[in-house]
Parts: C-alpha cells; structure tokens; sequence
C-alpha cells in the first residue's frame, strides 16, 4: 500500500509554484520542509479566534489559549512517547534546545577538566555551543570519529568515557552523510559509565518514529519546521529529574513563582524553562502539522521516503563522474554528492535555473567536509511529497549541468 | 579599445541568447578558458570579501594603466570575474573609477543571479574600483 502522493501533494499548496516557468522541485526538506494548509490555516485560526498572551489571564481568550498551547505539549509528548508533559519544553528550536542544554545543565554540572563528546558528523548548533561552554567553564570537547562510508565508530566511545565525562551529544541522523547514528547503543554504553545523553533528532523527527522511553536517551531535541511545523518553534525533551535538577536558561516573566527584590523562586517544569510569552502560536500549529504526520503515518513517510531515495542513488550512481559523500548503510532522507570537479555552487546554481531546489555548501557541518578534504557537496533531501518524476528530473538536471561544465 | 567598446562587445555576445541557461553557458565557458593566475597570487589577501565563492583579484600599475587579473574556484563566478578583468584592464585609474558597467545590466546579469552572487560580483568591482582609487592617490602623492 503505497501513499497517495498526488492527494498529499495537493495539501502544500507552494509545491504547484512554478519557478523561471519550470515547475518547483524542492528537494530541500533537510533545511525545512513546506507546510500543509492545515498547519497554514492553524496559524490564520490562531491570530483569527484564539489570541491572547496565555497563562495568568483569567479572561475567556487567554484561557482558550492557554488550553491550545497546553494541548499542544500534550500532543509532542504522545508524539515522542515522553512520560509526562512536563518533559516537553517548546524552544525556538533545536538549536535554542542544545544551547539551552549546555548552558544550563552544562553550567551546573560542569567545571574545568570536566568531557563533554560529540560526534564527527554533528551540525554546528552541536559544536558550537559545547564550545562556548569550554570558554566558560574549562571543559574539553572529545569527538567519536566516523569511518570513510561516513559510519560512526561507536566501539570508540567506550574507550573515550572517562569519570570527567559529563555528556554524550550526538545526532540521530546526519544532515550531511544521511547516516542513522545507533542511538540506542550509543545511549546503552553512556549509560553504562552514569553517562547521560543528548540526541539531536532534528534530521530524524520528520523520518521514522522516535520513543524517547524506549531510547532512555535524557535530552532530545528538534525542530517544528522540519517536520512541517512553522518555523521559530522546536521542542526540548528532557527526563524530569534531569530538568528539575538543572537551573533556568533565561530569567523573565512566566518562568518564575515569585519575584521581590531580594530572592525569586522559580516555577515548575515545564514552565521554568519558558521565560516570556510562549510562541502559542507555533506550538498549536506544531501540534497541526504531528496531527498531519500520524494522520500519513511515519511509517508510511519512511517506507516512502527510502523508497525515494534508494531510486535516487541508484539513477544518479549512472552519472558520469557520481560521487557520493555518505555511504552509510543505515540512511535517511537524503543524499549528498559531487560531480567531477564541478563546484557545489555551479551546480547549485544550474538546478536552480531548472526550478530544481538543493542546497549547496558545507550545511553547516565544516568538520564533515574537511574530513572528506571538500569544501562542500550538494544536498538533494526528501520529504513525504517527493515523487520519483521528480527524481528523474534532478537527474536530467544534474546530466545537463554536467555536460554544461564539460564533465 | 575604450571601456565602453569593450563592453559593447560583450553584450553582443549575449544578445541572441534567449535561455537563461545559454548566458550561464556562455559565463562558464568563460570562467573556463579564461587566464588562470599563478597559484603564488591565490592567497586570503587576495580573496574578494563578501564572496560565496572564492575569487581571487590583483591589480598591478604599469605606465599609467591597471592591470587586473582574476580567477574563482567556481566556474560561474570565474566568468563573471574573468569579463570584468577584460573590460576594466589596461585602463588608467581615472578611466576605471569613473566607468559605469552598463553591460552587467543589459545582458540581465544582476536580475539573473541569485543575491548572494550578485553582492559577490558587487564585491568584485568594489575591489577593483579600490585598486584603481589606490594607485592613483599614489601617484598623486
């Protein structure tokens, strides 16, 4: 039973744009995906009937929204199977998750000496804030490397842990390599060492299921527009007791109990970790588009979406001069490649005359290319709207571009 | 030939080309035949700021005229750079401050690149107008 793809694509009403009088290929899905018109009219519906700055109002608006945006953290955690809804914390997004995650749980339960590991293959937003901690606290960031297929080599992490090793942050799927990190081992060796865990699931939320009890992973982080939610909300998971023992990220209002000039008393989860108004209007519109998601079935999405991509490597591997960046077994969503020596802007910028979106570039994961000694690669990525015509398309598109450069 | 001759010439070149993919042709064909620099010149001083790409530009004084030379890692770029080269160079600083690169309209560059490489090539010709404003307050000086 394969999925309607031409009932689904009529929901995102920009996939019938044209671009230069060619019809839109958008292949960039890693970067954000587009949005249903169930998430587009939450948002109208939102500003439309229901708003009003949420908690602490008694009247009858601010009441209505608070039970949406309330609704809305009980939805994410169904989604993600988190035991309670006090778990769930609605950041800007998953880059404001990790931050939040190294500022307040590194602050407090690092101090100089002290191991923080990443992995090889993370984005920067998994690099960058682990090394502002360093700045601030004195610690030292290790990496699990990966191998030429772009497979992490996680029997090293168990050479790596050591007493002053405080976390393990790594992502569930990588935005460059495509590989599926094994969460659960990796997961089952920290804990192992008393070890907690980080997971950065912002390229495996939109692609296949995620039970952050079954994975007994402490911190998971995503972002809503990635999984066709707006944009300007994410979600951080974290086990309770590990978000009751860390302090608050930011100070304002909604985050606290009680406030004099002298002491302040902080609120309880989830709300110490939400200082000012809440983006309502994101998480309701976030809860649409998961309402969207089950309504397909990730399963389905998944099985699609391989599909879709095991078709792509397979067309694009005729390709003269093919070359794949990422050959990982266990993959998801996308592919990254090069042709000859054909610069990833140039071809870029040739699928784009084609009406055919890829991003090009480092994807914000420089470490990756320069352990593949490149300055970058060009990323096609797939969502549940992608077709094999499309595919087909991008390969022609690729083959006249090649032919373009004199490859 | 004057600057504008010169000019002129390339927008003939373009003018019977009606796909947007024909002009992109016709700029990678330039980027790639055009005069490679000496890998010694192909430093950071010498990488245009505000580039996506990297580009590469000189400029060197000789009686009384400029001469620039310029290369890029990516194809389209290398073209862009390698016509402004061949329009601006062998002029006197005067010549080149006081141009104006009407061919980057006419042959519809500016509407057809995307933002980013229409602020690279912006970036591009500051640099270049920047060698020839420097030479000649040296001179002057």
């Amino acid at each position: 039973m394969g999925l309607d793809i031409n009932k689904i694509r009529q929901d995102f009403p920009i996939l019938t744009k044209e671009i230069y009088k060619k019809p839109l290929v958008y292949l960039d899905n890693a970067a954000t995906t587009q949005k249903p018109l169930c998430v587009i009219e939450k948002i109208t519906e939102g500003y439309c009937n229901c708003n009003a700055n949420i908690h602490r109002g008694v009247h009858f608006l601010s009441q209505m929204a608070t039970e949406a945006h309330e609704a809305a953290r009980e939805n994410v955690r169904s989604f993600i199977n988190a035991a309670s809804a006090r778990e769930v914390i609605f950041t800007r997004g998953t880059t404001e998750a990790i931050n939040l995650v190294a500022s307040s749980f590194g602050d407090s339960q690092c101090s100089e000496g002290d191991e923080i590991i990443i992995s090889q293959m993370e984005h920067h937003s998994n690099i960058v804030p682990w090394q502002l901690l360093q700045s601030r606290k004195g610690t030292t960031l290790k990496v699990i490397p990966f191998d030429e297929n772009g497979i992490l080599k996680v029997e090293e992490l168990e050479k790596m842990i050591t007493p002053k090793t405080k976390l393990v942050s790594v992502t569930h799927a990588s935005n460059t390599l495509a590989t599926v990190n094994p969460i659960k081992e990796i997961i089952r060796i920290a804990h192992a060492h008393d070890v907690p865990v980080l997971v950065d699931g912002a390229q495996s939320i939109p692609h296949f299921s995620v039970d952050v009890q079954d994975l007994d992973v402490d911190f998971y982080v995503f972002s809503g527009h990635k999984v066709y939610g707006p944009t300007g909300i994410g979600v951080l998971y974290g086990k309770e007791r590990w978000l009751d023992a860390i302090p608050p990220y930011q100070g304002g209002g909604e985050m606290i109990k009680k406030v004099t000039f002298e002491k302040t008393t902080f609120n309880e989860l989830p709300f110490k970790f939400e200082a000012g108004t809440p983006d309502y209007i994101g998480s309701t519109a976030l809860s649409a588009a998961l309402d969207y998601v089950k309504g397909i079935g990730l399963e389905n999405i998944s099985k699609h979406e391989h599909e879709l991509l095991e078709y792509a490597r397979t067309r694009m591997a005729e390709i003269e001069g093919m070359r794949f960046i990422g050959n990982s077994p266990q993959r998801s969503g996308l592919v990254s490649f090069l042709v000859g020596d054909i610069h990833p802007y140039d071809m870029g910028s040739i699928l784009d005359k084609l009406g055919i979106a890829v991003r090009t570039g480092h994807h914000c994961a420089e470490p990756v290319m320069q352990a593949f000694g490149i300055e970058g690669t060009v990323r096609a990525s797939f969502a549940m709207y992608n077709t094999k015509e499309e595919i087909d398309t991008l390969v022609a598109g690729i083959e006249r571009a090649r032919k373009m450069f004199h490859h | 030939m004057t600057i504008n001759e010169k000019q002129d010439e390339i927008i003939t070149e373009f003018e019977f080309l009606e796909d947007w993919l024909d002009k992109y042709q016709q700029i990678i064909d330039k980027g790639q035949s055009g005069k490679k620099m000496a890998e010694a010149d192909k430093i950071p001083e010498n990488l245009i700021e505000g580039c996506q790409s990297k580009v590469w530009v000189t400029a060197e004084y000789k009686d009384g005229k400029v001469y620039y030379q310029g290369e890029s890692n990516t194809d389209i770029a290398g073209g862009i750079v390698v016509m402004l080269v061949e329009v601006l160079s062998g002029h006197t600083p005067d010549e080149i401050i006081e141009s104006d690169l009407y061919f980057i309209n006419k042959i519809g560059l500016k509407e057809h690149l995307s933002p980013t490489r229409s602020n690279g090539m912006l970036a591009m010709i500051k640099q270049m107008r920047l060698y020839a404003v420097a030479f000649k307050s040296k001179m002057e000086s």
